[in-house]
């Protein structure tokens, strides 16, 4: 636990004294998202329609512009293979890491997604369910980017195979984030898509971290 | 007294065979240098040893047991030193330490301050380390093995870009190590003059490697 503590308290050290690498994530949650009324006009009812898959599908790839830095630095300045000798065990290591990586990244795009909702014209209805379905979706993806990450450790053009490998495993957390917001905005209960969320999170914490230390250790070899 | 063994290790690396049939045997209190030219497989041993890298054949045991029945006590009682250094440009010298100390459940108040000054660095405690030269990144790196007790160090090129005066600390902290009844695994170029230290020549053993590959093929 102690190991766990001092990984995570390094890494937020770290990611606040760098900290563009987090405001650069929010700033292309923005862009992405200030991008669509641009493209599809400013008809206020078409971007209603539109406005939880655009939302949710701007996190996403702001979650995966984030993770190709997850692991490569402690890679390349050789503190990955310290960290993988140290006492704590390697899925401990990227279980603190993953956590610190949310803290950093995902916890921002939670605060900034509702301004951005007003700014498509959401309906106010699906404002509490997209902030809910965000916290337990957001999560999962830093924790199946993790496996990815892992895995491009060592290969060139890493970002594009990352981006091939991870984007296909988000599609279940993409579908059932934006059912629970379209289901609260169309006044049907939102309970079955926000379970779903749930048990993929509790599915991934179960399994992603041993996934991405085994793709780590490989890394190491 | 602790013995580390390893028998008829063979490594291979992607398909090109290393080194073939090493053995080796070390006891507390001792020291084992390895030599040999360029690729022959120094770092490759020592990260065998580490447990980074699986072996093609062979097994290494501690006290008798094996050590891959249970790598976790391995972990616990080696320090290793590879060549990349490992320091956070962002953090201080001293934080980059305290991190490594907290992770290795030591005291980081108690344990830092005398690391630095077993390698001469307390002047820069409070420097960020991307101003550090070379040099002393790697004495920060050699700070680590000061700051908390284990049974067993692998360092690989420990002596790399270190002045006189800090090659002589590396060897006080080495023989300190020694006499506590740890053992050391060297891999070295130059001659560190650790007393009382048995060679292991990497050469014969990177030969034997080439010779069964060509045999086979």
């Amino acid at each position: 636990m102690t190991g766990f503590r001092a990984i995570l308290m390094r890494d937020l050290r770290l990611a606040l004294r760098q900290g563009m690498d987090s405001a650069m994530v929010v700033m292309f949650f923005v862009i992405a998202v200030v991008l669509f009324p641009l493209g599809v006009g400013p008809e206020p009812n078409v971007l209603a329609r539109i406005a939880p898959g655009v939302l949710w599908v701007a996190a996403l790839l702001s979650v995966l512009l984030s993770l190709e830095r997850l692991f490569h630095t402690d890679f390349e300045d050789g503190s990955l293979e310290l960290l993988a000798l140290s006492p704590p065990a390697l899925e401990i290591v990227v279980l603190a890491k993953v956590l610190a990586h949310w803290l950093v990244t995902g916890l921002p795009l939670i605060v900034a997604a509702p301004v951005l909702a007003i700014l498509l014209n959401m309906p106010s209805d699906g404002f509490g369910l997209l902030l809910l379905a965000l916290f337990l979706g957001t999560p999962t993806l830093s924790l199946i980017g993790a496996v990815g990450a892992a895995l491009i450790l060592g290969s060139r053009r890493g970002g594009v195979l990352l981006a091939l490998l991870i984007l296909p495993l988000f599609v279940p957390v993409l579908i059932f984030g934006v059912g629970a917001v379209e289901a609260a905005i169309g006044g049907f209960p939102a309970r079955a898509p926000l379970l779903l969320l749930g048990a993929i999170l509790a599915g991934a914490l179960a399994l992603c971290p041993w996934a991405a230390a085994a793709g780590l250790r490989q890394a190491l070899e | 007294m602790d013995r580390f063994e390893g028998t008829s290790l063979d490594c291979v690396r992607s398909t090109r065979p290393v080194f073939r049939g090493l053995d080796f045997a070390l006891a507390g209190g001792g020291a084992l240098v390895l030599t040999g030219p360029n690729g022959s497989g120094k770092s490759s041993l020592l990260r065998l040893m580490a447990g980074l890298l699986p072996a093609a054949a062979g097994s290494l045991s501690w006290n008798g047991a094996p050590v891959a029945d249970d790598p976790d006590a391995h972990r616990l009682r080696l320090r290793y030193l590879g060549h990349l250094d490992a320091v956070k440009p962002a953090l201080t010298v001293s934080e980059n330490l305290a991190f490594w100390a907290g992770l290795m459940g030591a005291d980081a108040a108690q344990s830092v301050d005398p690391a630095l000054d077993a390698l001469g660095i307390a002047h820069l405690a409070d420097l960020p380390a991307r101003f550090l030269s070379a040099g002393q990144k790697r004495r920060v790196n050699l700070a680590r093995l000061a700051l908390a007790p284990a049974a067993l160090w692998l360092l690989d090129e420990p002596a790399t870009a270190l002045d006189a005066e800090t090659t002589d600390r590396l060897r006080a902290l080495i023989r300190r190590h020694r006499d506590a009844g740890g053992m050391a695994v060297v891999s070295t170029h130059s001659d560190l003059g650790l007393e009382a230290a048995s060679n292991l020549d990497l050469a014969a053993f990177a030969a034997r490697a080439l010779a069964a590959d060509e045999a086979a093929a």
